[in-house]
């Protein structure tokens, strides 16, 4: 039982509460509460990829965990492919994929070929399947060379498209990634996000995205999820996500000496500093027109678009909500 | 099965890739056998028959503890310091994604470890020291394969034991303090300064009842043949006992850890 195509994965009035203690003098100790998650309700069907996002400390990991099993929910429902993953952790384990670009899952005194054949076993993958498996991520993400080179001597990027074809050898259902391009260079990124989307393409496999690089999602998920505090506070696409956090990008043009700030419409200059100065523009409109304009009118040397970052779309985004609402109790 | 033999495998080939460290650890264990063989021959000149032992068997006891120090792991050290950090830094969440027994998939490394050390840290410093001083190795096979089993049995005791010391540090985030309460514990009652067959009295009978007793005192007993027969069954359920008693309770430890402290990090 996979559960009904429309919640692969759901969560119903998720809540995790933690109970922190806290040194409040020499031998006295205060408890205190922390609501890590709040009331979480979310459905992501099969073949979903979907961009779970929020500023440090929402509750993604957090979430996560419960999904993985890890942590066990405070109250409400979770069912992932049909199971509860805090009951049959294991079970649910050897359908689900995780990669943490933080953190490594392989043997790090060992050569990558070793972590392989563990998680050969470990899993259980038919001879047939595993080796097909292995063949085509090692086609894809580069690794040929890497196979007998032992974990500590690859790089952050190796490492990481290492980590990726760990997780799923054993062709997860779902794949659980947090940050997978973290610290990574543009072509590593690039390589990875291709992988991904083939993956998801090919294989249907369902991804839940955690990341703090907008370009991630971008180019990757349909469908954003913003948690804020514990609750979801927009679900929905990434234009719409735009749209309600009127975010800005940036240009960033370096003319030839200092002048004063650059006059044009639909563009404001928020910070001059000697001959470079930053222009705000709508993310929505395109810079093609500005640019243009820009290197008609003025002497301009060299220029960067800038794209929003996620903290402060979504900062716009939870600041524009709690306008319209009512002033009730502010939660913690 | 097959599983925890690829993890057991790759423990033994994670220490074995260091070789100069193995080399280094050689040399040392050497030194101390001969500073321990030196001391034990004056003490045994003042004192013949201390324990129970003669000279030969005393300078037996002390190449096995060198041969047996990192196989038992006896002074801590090996997996615990690793997994205690992964529970510190978080990373263990990691290992609760896989569909593997927290425990069993440390044991085997452990075990695995174990293997190495017994080769690669245990065989020379013992051959040297046959070498270099008259020693009272057994002749019958049987008893080699005897002391073999207690020695196995010493390691799943000892991992049994640090597997407790690293679940600590799930509730003390900073596991070094019971650390080095387990490393003297451990250097003391396995036997490892003075066989424990020389404390008298009540110290005597609680230090020989301790699980540590498992590291050396009982496989070096075994391998002196001073456990026959019965005796030898007795000692091995002795070992055995302990282990399945401080593996039943690492068990649960590890269900209370897991279920209601947080994983730490993000």
């Amino acid at each position: 039982m996979d559960g009904d195509s429309e919640g692969f994965i759901e969560l119903d009035g998720i809540e995790k509460v933690f109970d922190v203690r806290r040194r409040a003098g020499l031998l006295r100790r205060e408890r205190h509460q922390v609501r890590a998650v709040d009331g979480l309700s979310f459905r992501v069907a099969r073949g979903e990829m979907v961009g779970y996002i929020g500023p440090n400390g929402a509750g993604k990991s957090t979430t996560i965990k419960m999904l993985t099993g890890i942590l066990t929910p405070s109250a409400g429902r979770l069912r992932v492919a049909g199971i509860d993953p805090q009951r049959e952790r294991t079970r649910l384990a050897r359908r689900i994929g995780v990669v943490f670009g933080q953190r490594t899952t392989l043997w790090w005194d060992l050569p990558l070929i070793d972590s392989y054949r563990l998680v050969h076993r470990m899993y259980r993958i038919p001879d047939k399947r595993y080796q097909e498996n292995l063949d085509r991520c090692v086609e894809l993400l580069e690794l040929g060379e890497l196979l007998d080179v032992p974990v500590r001597q690859l790089s952050l990027g190796q490492r990481m498209r290492g980590d990726i074809a760990a997780a799923l050898l054993h062709d997860p259902e779902v794949l659980y990634l947090d940050e997978p391009t973290i610290g990574l260079d543009v072509i590593s990124k690039a390589r990875v996000r291709e992988f991904l989307r083939d993956l998801n393409a090919e294989r249907r496999t369902t991804v839940l995205l955690t990341t703090h690089d907008l370009t991630d999602i971008e180019q990757l998920c349909q469908r954003v999820m913003v948690i804020d505090h514990g609750r979801l506070v927009y679900d929905g696409a990434l234009t719409g996500l735009h749209e309600v956090g009127e975010s800005e990008r940036t240009l960033v043009v370096d003319l030839e000496r200092e002048l004063p700030p650059v006059e044009l419409a639909g563009a404001r200059v928020v910070k001059v500093e000697g001959p470079r100065q930053w222009l705000a523009f709508p993310a929505s409109a395109s810079a093609a027109p500005l640019v243009a304009r820009i290197a008609a009118e003025y002497p301009l040397v060299d220029l960067s678009v800038r794209e929003p970052d996620i903290e402060s779309v979504i900062a716009r985004m939870l600041s524009r909500r709690q306008i319209p609402e009512p002033a009730g109790p502010t939660p913690l | 099965m097959r599983l925890y033999a690829a993890v057991a495998a790759g423990g033994f080939r994670r220490y074995a890739t260091y070789r100069t460290a193995t080399a280094a650890g050689v040399f040392t264990n050497t030194v101390f056998g001969f500073i321990g063989a030196y001391t034990y021959i004056a003490l045994w000149e003042q004192r013949p028959d201390l324990g129970g032992y003669d000279l030969s068997q005393a300078l037996t006891y002390v190449w096995l503890g060198q041969a047996l120090l990192m196989t038992c792991a006896m002074m801590g050290g090996g997996f615990e310091d690793e997994l205690m950090e992964r529970i510190r830094t978080g990373d263990v969440a990691i290992d609760l994604y896989r569909p593997v027994d927290l425990q069993l998939w440390w044991m085997a490394s452990d075990l695995g470890r174990a293997g190495f050390h017994l080769l690669g840290r245990g065989i020379v410093p013992m051959a040297l020291g046959a070498l270099a001083f008259d020693l009272a190795l057994p002749t019958r096979p049987t008893v080699w394969l005897a002391f073999l089993f207690s020695v196995f049995l010493g390691v799943v005791v000892s991992f049994a034991v640090r597997y407790l010391v690293a679940l600590s540090a799930f509730w003390l985030l900073d596991g070094a303090g019971v650390g080095q309460i387990a490393f003297l514990a451990g250097l003391f009652f396995s036997g490892m300064l003075l066989p424990l067959t020389l404390f008298p009295g009540a110290l005597g009978e609680i230090a020989r009842a301790l699980p540590w007793s498992s590291l050396l005192q009982v496989p070096a007993d075994v391998f002196l043949e001073r456990h026959t027969g019965w005796g030898l069954l007795g000692a091995f359920a002795f070992q055995a006992g302990w282990a399945a008693a401080l593996l039943a309770l690492g068990r649960l430890l590890q269900t209370v850890a897991t279920r209601r402290v947080v994983v730490q990090g993000g």
